[in-house]
C-alpha cells in the first residue's frame, strides 16, 4: 500500500469516525496538542482512558450487581467516566453517561442496568475504532509518513 | 319698617352663625379647649348691635388668624392617629354627640331669652299704659277736689259771711250746674249745713221741710227707681243734724237729707270737719242711682281757721259741710275712653283702706294671665288708699320668632354635624381604604417576588432533565434513522435548544427583576469580546452574504473594567436580531466615547447612501440616542458629564434589515413583545432579548435607544459605563504600542487599501491599525499605484475590496505588468463570502491572500501571516491569536491541575503545557492543599470541582484560608517575603474546571473564592479569557 493512499485511508477512517459521532472536535483539540515535544501524547492519553474506563466499569457492574446499591458509590464513577470520555472527545460515551447519570440520580436500578450495557457497548466501539486508528497511523509512522492532523472539513 | 327689622335681625343671625362656624372650625383645628363661656357671653348674651359688629370684626381677625396657621395644622391632625381606626371612630362620634347636645342647649337657651324678653317688654308697657291711667285719673280727681274746696270757700262766704244769705237753691243748683266741667269727676255737688238740735225746729220751719234720715234707702237698695225722698221719715231727734239745703240738680234728691244720719256720710262728715280736709268715704253704692261712688266731704267753717287749728276749735268753727260726689264707675269709663288701646287692657281700681279686703271701685273681675300691673292712686285723703290694677285683655302671643330661630339654628346646627359625621366617616372609610390598599400592595409585591422565584427554581429545575433530552435526542441522531426521522430529531433538537436558551432568558429577566444581578468587575478586552461575537455571526452573515464589520474608536482603552458577559450578551441580542432579520447590505458595530460622539456630533452630516458599508440607505443613527438622558442638551450645553475614571461607551449597531414597523416601535423593549405573532414563526426568538439588554444596559448605568425606518433598516444604540482597565503606565506608552505584542510581526508594515467606500475603508484601516500596520486609504486601483510610486518607504500589501477587484482585477494586473514595481506587495482581497472570492484565484500573477470578511484582528493575523510566510510558528489549523496570546502568558508559569480524573489531568496538562507551561497534578484535593501552603511558587491552579474526598469548592476555601492566615503574617511582619520576590500578599489564581457551565456553579465558584472558570475540556478561547485576567503580559513572567 502506498503511503499516499494509506494517509488518503487514515483521513477517511477519521473522517467516518466524526461522521459517525463517536468522536468530537475535542479529540481534534487533543491532536492539536501532540507535537515535537510530546509525539506520543493523542495515544498516551488514550491508553490511560483504556485503562481508567475498563477499570470503571468494571466498578460499575460490580456496584450494579450489588444486592443494595449504593447509588452514593456509582455516580462518582459514572461521572468521572463522563469526564474522561469527554476530554478525549469520545462523544457518544460521553452522552451515554450523561443519560446514565440521569437514571443514577433517579436511582432506577433497570435502567441504570440496561444503560450500563449501553455506555459498556459504546466504549468498546469507541475503542476498537482507535486502536485501529492507532494502528493505521503506526502504519503510516512505520513506512516513514507523516501523520496529517485531521482538518474536519464537513 | 317691620320688614327692615327682620332684615336686621337676620343679619345678626347670620353674622352670629358665621361666628360659630369660625369657632368651631378654629376650636376642631387646634382640637383644643375653648372658653365657651366668654364665647356665648359674647355671640349671644348681648343685642347692642355695636357691640356685635366690634366683636364680628374682632372674631374674623382671629378666625383668619386661626385659619393661616391652620393649613399645616389640619395634615397633621390627621396623622395623628393613622392607624388606630377606633380610636378615631369614637372621637369623631363623641365630637358630633357634643356638638348637637351643645347646640340644643342653646337653642332652647336663645328660645327662652327671647321669649323672657317679649315678657319683660309687655310688662313695661303695661307698667306705663296703667301709671298713665292713674295719673290721669289722680290729676282730674284733684282738680275735681280743688274746685270742690274753692265752692266750700264760696258758700262761707256768700252764705254764711252775708245777711240775708246770697245763695239759695236754685242759685247754687245753677252755679254748680255751670260749673261742673270744672269738676269733671263728680256727679253732683251738695250742701249741709250744720244744725243743732237746739235749733232744729227753728231751722225746719225756716225752710219749711223736716230733716230725715237717710238709713232705709241703705237698707234696701233694690228699688232705686221708685225713689221717693217723701216716703222717708223724719229724722231722729240727735245732738246735731246736717240736713242738705243746696244740692246741684243731679243730685237734688238729698236736700232735706240729714248727712249725719247715714252712717258713711257722718263718719264722713265728723273727719272732714275735725281734720279741716277734704276726705273721702269708702266706695258704696249711692242713694237713687244706686251706683257705687265715693263721696268728697269738705267742712265750711264760720272764719278762716289757722292751719294748725285743733280739731276742737275746728268743730266749733263749722257751719256746713260741702260734698262732692264721684260715680267713679262711670268717671273712670269717660276718662278712659280719652285714652287709646283702651281696649288692649282691663281696669281696677280698688280702695285699699282695708289692705286685707280691697273693696272694688270700677272693673270687672274677670280672670285674666298674672300679669298685672298696680299704681297707686292718691286722692288727697290720707286716710284712705286707693290704687289701679291693670291688666292685658288677651293673652299674650305664640312667640313665633325666637321660636323660629332656635330652630333654625338647630337645624344649621345638626347639618353642620352631618358634615362632621360624613367627613369623619369619610376620612375613616379613605383610611381604611388606604390601609387596605397598603395591604394589597405588599401582597401584590410578595407575588411579584414569589413570581420571579417560582420562575428562577423552575426554570432551573427543567434544565436538568432538558439535559437528558437532549443528550437522548443526540444520541438518537447517531443511530440509524431514516430521512424523515432524522428530520423529527432534528427539529425536537432544535426546539431543545431553543427551549433551554428560553429559560436561560428568562432566567435573566426574573434575576434583573428581583434585582439579584450582579455585574462582574473583571478586566476585559473590549476588542477581543467583538472579535468573538463577531467571528459568532461569521458563518451566518457569509451565508447570507450580508457584510459584518466592527469598528472601535481608537480612544477607546484597550482594558476596561466591567461584567464583559453582560457586555457580549446585549451586543449578542443586537445583532442576533440584525443578523436575523438583514437579506442584503450590511451590519455594522461601532464603539465610540460618548465624548467622541457629543465632539462631532454638530458636524455629522446626515448620512447619504454612499458613506454607508454596504452603500444601502440606513436608519439615522443620530435619532437612536436622541431620547438618552446623558445627550439631553439644554440651550446649547450638553449636561453630560463624565468623571475622569468611568469610560462612557456607546455602542451602535447598524443594519439594513426589514426595520420595525412603525406601530411597533413603541413596545419593542417590553419582554416577550414581538413585531407581530407571525415574526416568531419565521425568525424565532421569544423577544425577551431587548428587554434584558435594556436591564442590563441600565444596569451599566447606560440606556439603550433606537431608530428604525421599515425596508430601510434599524440602528440600535445603548451607552454602558466601565471604567478603564489601563494601568497609567501603559496608557502613556506609544500609541502604535497599543496593540497586543503578540502582532508584533506585523509592525512596520504598510498597507494601501483601495476602497472607494469611507465607511468601509475606516473598518479595514481600523483592523489592519490594530496589527500594527501602516494603513492609507485610496479610493482607486490607480491611485493605489501612483502611491505606491512616488509614496516613500514600501508597502507591504495592497488591500483592495472585492467589490473592486472584480471591476477592475484585469486592468489592475495588467498594468501591474506593464510597470513592475520595484517590491511588489503582496495583493490582499477582502471578500464578503467564501465563495464569491474563488474566481478571484484565476490570474496570473501571484495567488492573493483573500480574506473573507468580517475582519477579526486574529483572523486577520493568521491569514496574513499563512499569506506572508512570517511568524510561522503554529500549525496552520491553530491560527488565531488566543494561542499565540497564551503561549505568551503562559510561558514558564507554575502551575497545578487538580483532577481526579487521570485522563482529564493528563489532557488538562497537554494543554497547558503545549502553552509552555510548567505543570505539576494533582490527584486529589488534599494533596493541593498540601502543595498550595504559602510559600510556594505556583502561579496558578487549574481545580476539578467534582471530586471524592475534597471537592474543589472546599479545597479553595482552605487554601483561600492559608492565603489570608499568611498575609496577616505579613501585615504583621512575622513572615518574611524572601521566599517570593515580589509577593507582598498571596492570592492565587484557583479556576474551577468544570463541564457544567450552569450559571449557579459558576456563582459557587466565586463564592468560594474561584477566581474564574474554564469548562473541561479546554478550549483555547476561553481558557486565554480567564488566564488573560491574572497574567497581564510575558514581561511579569520573567520578574
Amino acid at each position: 500500500m502506498g503511503l499516499v493512499k494509506m494517509q488518503k485511508s487514515l483521513q477517511d477512517y477519521t473522517k467516518s469516525l466524526f461522521l459517525e459521532g463517536i468522536l468530537d472536535s475535542q479529540f481534534l483539540q487533543l491532536q492539536q496538542l501532540q507535537d515535537e515535544s510530546n509525539p506520543d501524547f493523542v495515544s498516551q492519553v488514550v491508553t490511560l482512558f483504556f485503562q481508567d474506563s475498563d477499570r470503571i466499569l468494571n466498578d460499575l457492574s460490580l456496584s450494579l450487581d450489588q444486592q443494595v446499591v449504593d447509588f452514593k458509590k456509582v455516580d462518582p464513577h459514572v461521572h468521572q467516566l463522563k469526564g474522561s470520555s469527554s476530554s478525549i472527545g469520545a462523544q457518544r460515551v460521553k452522552n451515554a453517561c450523561v443519560v446514565f447519570r440521569n437514571f443514577c440520580e433517579q436511582q432506577n436500578i433497570e435502567a441504570c442496568h440496561r444503560w450500563l450495557q449501553q455506555v459498556k457497548q459504546e466504549y468498546y466501539l469507541v475503542k476498537n475504532r482507535l486502536e485501529t486508528l492507532f494502528k493505521l497511523e503506526q502504519q503510516i509512522v512505520a513506512s516513514g509518513g507523516m501523520i496529517v492532523a485531521f482538518e474536519p472539513g464537513f | 319698617m317691620s320688614l327692615l327689622h327682620v332684615l336686621g335681625f337676620g343679619v345678626k343671625i347670620g353674622n352670629f352663625f358665621w361666628m360659630l362656624c369660625c369657632w368651631f372650625v378654629s376650636w376642631f383645628v387646634d382640637g383644643g379647649i375653648e372658653d365657651k363661656s366668654s364665647l356665648l357671653a359674647g355671640s349671644v348674651g348681648d343685642p347692642e348691635k355695636t357691640k356685635m359688629t366690634t366683636m364680628k370684626k374682632k372674631n374674623k381677625m382671629w378666625f383668619w388668624n386661626r385659619i393661616s396657621s391652620s393649613g399645616l395644622k389640619i395634615p397633621s391632625f390627621s396623622y395623628q392617629f393613622p392607624g388606630s381606626v377606633k380610636f378615631n371612630k369614637t372621637f369623631w362620634r363623641n365630637v358630633v354627640i357634643g356638638w348637637i347636645v351643645f347646640w340644643v342647649l342653646v337653642s332652647i337657651w336663645t328660645l327662652w331669652y327671647f321669649s323672657s324678653h317679649a315678657m319683660e317688654k309687655r310688662k313695661e308697657t303695661l307698667a306705663s299704659m296703667c301709671d298713665e291711667r292713674a295719673r290721669m285719673l289722680q290729676d282730674q280727681f284733684n282738680v275735681s277736689m280743688n274746685h270742690i274746696q274753692a265752692m266750700s270757700i264760696l258758700i262761707s262766704t256768700f252764705h254764711h259771711g252775708k245777711f240775708p244769705s246770697a245763695i239759695d237753691q236754685r242759685t247754687f243748683s245753677e252755679y254748680t250746674d255751670r260749673t261742673s266741667f270744672e269738676r269733671p269727676l263728680t256727679s253732683g255737688v251738695a250742701y249741709a249745713v250744720r244744725v243743732l238740735h237746739s235749733e232744729r225746729e227753728e231751722f225746719e220751719r225756716q225752710q219749711g221741710w223736716t230733716i230725715r234720715r237717710m238709713d232705709s234707702h241703705e237698707q234696701n237698695p233694690a228699688h232705686k227707681d221708685d225713689y221717693d225722698p217723701e216716703a222717708l221719715e223724719p229724722s231722729p231727734v240727735q245732738e246735731e243734724y246736717a240736713p242738705v239745703i243746696f244740692a246741684q240738680d243731679t243730685v237734688s234728691h238729698v236736700v232735706s237729707l240729714d248727712m249725719l244720719s247715714g252712717k258713711e256720710d257722718r263718719e264722713n262728715v265728723l273727719r272732714a270737719r275735725s281734720s279741716g280736709k277734704g276726705v273721702l268715704t269708702a266706695p258704696f253704692p249711692l242713694i237713687k242711682t244706686n251706683r257705687l261712688g265715693v263721696i268728697l266731704t269738705f267742712a265750711v267753717y264760720k272764719r278762716d281757721l289757722p292751719s294748725n287749728a285743733t280739731p276742737k276749735e275746728r268743730i266749733e268753727a263749722t257751719n256746713g259741710y260741702l260734698g262732692g260726689v264721684f260715680d267713679i264707675e262711670s268717671l273712670v269709663e269717660n276718662l278712659l275712653h280719652q285714652l287709646a288701646s283702651k281696649q288692649t287692657i282691663l281696669v281696677n281700681v280698688y280702695d285699699t283702706t282695708n289692705s286685707s279686703q280691697p273693696i272694688s271701685m270700677y272693673g270687672s273681675n274677670v280672670s285674666a294671665d298674672g300679669l298685672e300691673r298696680v299704681s297707686p292712686l292718691i286722692f288727697g285723703d290720707p286716710f284712705r288708699n286707693h290704687e289701679m290694677r291693670c291688666r292685658f285683655k288677651q293673652k299674650p302671643p305664640w312667640p313665633v320668632l325666637p321660636m323660629m330661630i332656635s330652630l333654625g339654628m338647630l337645624v344649621i346646627a345638626l347639618l353642620i354635624a352631618h358634615i362632621i359625621h360624613a367627613t369623619a366617616n369619610r376620612i375613616i372609610k379613605v383610611q381604611e381604604d388606604c390601609d387596605k390598599m397598603e395591604l394589597l400592595k405588599k401582597k401584590a409585591e410578595a407575588a411579584d417576588v414569589a413570581k420571579s422565584q417560582f420562575l428562577a427554581t423552575v426554570s432551573h429545575e427543567i434544565r436538568t432533565p432538558m439535559n437528558g433530552v437532549l443528550g437522548m435526542l443526540h444520541m438518537l441522531m447517531d443511530t440509524e434513522l431514516d430521512v424523515t426521522q432524522l428530520d423529527y430529531v432534528r427539529t425536537a433538537q432544535a426546539s431543545g435548544k431553543a427551549l433551554v436558551s428560553l429559560i436561560n432568558e428568562v432566567l435573566d429577566q426574573a434575576k434583573i427583576e428581583s434585582g439579584k444581578l450582579e455585574l462582574e468587575e473583571v478586566r476585559f478586552d473590549l476588542r477581543g469580546i467583538l472579535d468573538d461575537v463577531l467571528s459568532l455571526f461569521s458563518a451566518k452573515s457569509q451565508q447570507k452574504g450580508v457584510e459584518l464589520a466592527v469598528y472601535i474608536s481608537d480612544r477607546v482603552p484597550e482594558m476596561l473594567i466591567g461584567d464583559p458577559g453582560r457586555f457580549r450578551q446585549i451586543l449578542t441580542n443586537l445583532m442576533g436580531n440584525s443578523i436575523k432579520f438583514t437579506e442584503k447590505g450590511h451590519i455594522f458595530v461601532t464603539v465610540n466615547l460618548v465624548e467622541e460622539l457629543l465632539e462631532s456630533i454638530d458636524g455629522e452630516t446626515a448620512s447619504s447612501s454612499e458613506s454607508t458599508l454596504s452603500g444601502l440607505l440606513v436608519a439615522d443613527r443620530q435619532k437612536s440616542w436622541k431620547n438618552f438622558k446623558a445627550f439631553s442638551s439644554s440651550n446649547g450645553h450638553r449636561s453630560f458629564a463624565s468623571s475622569p475614571p468611568d469610560i462612557n461607551l456607546i455602542v451602535s449597531v447598524e443594519d439594513t434589515g426589514v426595520g420595525i414597523p412603525l406601530e411597533a416601535q413603541s413596545r419593542i423593549f417590553t419582554p416577550f413583545m414581538q413585531v407581530g405573532p407571525s415574526i416568531s414563526r419565521t425568525h424565532g426568538g421569544t423577544g425577551i432579548g431587548l428587554s434584558i439588554s435594556k436591564c442590563l444596559a441600565g444596569l451599566m448605568k447606560g440606556e439603550i435607544g433606537f431608530s428604525s425606518t421599515p425596508k430601510v433598516g434599524s440602528t440600535f444604540t445603548f451607552t454602558a459605563v466601565f471604567s478603564n482597565g489601563m494601568q497609567p503606565t501603559e496608557r502613556k506608552s506609544d500609541p502604535q504600542n497599543n496593540n497586543q505584542p503578540i502582532f508584533s510581526e506585523f509592525r512596520g508594515m504598510k498597507a494601501v487599501v483601495v476602497d472607494h467606500r469611507p465607511a468601509r475603508a475606516q473598518v479595514s484601516w481600523y483592523h489592519f491599525q490594530r496589527l500594527g500596520i501602516r494603513v492609507e486609504v485610496v479610493s482607486c486601483v490607480e491611485q493605489a499605484l501612483r502611491y505606491m510610486k512616488t509614496g516613500t518607504g514600501t508597502v507591504n500589501m495592497i488591500l483592495i475590496e472585492q467589490e473592486i477587484w472584480n471591476r477592475e482585477a484585469d486592468a489592475f494586473i495588467k498594468k501591474l505588468h506593464k510597470d513592475p514595481l520595484v517590491q511588489s506587495p503582496k495583493l490582499v482581497l477582502l471578500a464578503k463570502s467564501v465563495d464569491s472570492s474563488i474566481d478571484a484565484l484565476s490570474t496570473g500573477i501571484d495567488p492573493p491572500i483573500v480574506i473573507v470578511k468580517p475582519l477579526r484582528a486574529s483572523m486577520l493575523a493568521a491569514t496574513l501571516q499563512r499569506g506572508l510566510g512570517i511568524g510561522n510558528r503554529e500549525t496552520p489549523q491553530h491560527k488565531g491569536p488566543p494561542a499565540l496570546i497564551l503561549r505568551n502568558l503562559l510561558h514558564g508559569r507554575k502551575i497545578l491541575i487538580v483532577d481526579d480524573n487521570n485522563v482529564n489531568l493528563r489532557v488538562a496538562a497537554g494543554a497547558l503545557k503545549k502553552y509552555g507551561a510548567d505543570v505539576v497534578c494533582s490527584e486529589s484535593g488534599i494533596k493541593a492543599i498540601s502543595l498550595l501552603k504559602p510559600p510556594h511558587e505556583f502561579d496558578a491552579c487549574f481545580m476539578d470541582i467534582q471530586m471524592p474526598e475534597m471537592d474543589g469548592f472546599e479545597a479553595t476555601r482552605k487554601i483561600r484560608d492559608m492565603e489570608e492566615e499568611m498575609n496577616k503574617k505579613i501585615k504583621n511582619g512575622e513572615a518574611l517575603i524572601v521566599e517570593n520576590g515580589n509577593k507582598s500578599s498571596w492570592h492565587l489564581p484557583v479556576l474551577a474546571m468544570t463541564a457544567d457551565v450552569i450559571q449557579a456553579t459558576h456563582e459557587e465558584c466565586l463564592k468560594c473564592g474561584m477566581d474564574g472558570y474554564v469548562s473541561k475540556p479546554f478550549e483555547a478561547e476561553q481558557l486565554y479569557r480567564e488566564v488573560s485576567r491574572f497574567f497581564n503580559s510575558p514581561s511579569d513572567t520573567e520578574s
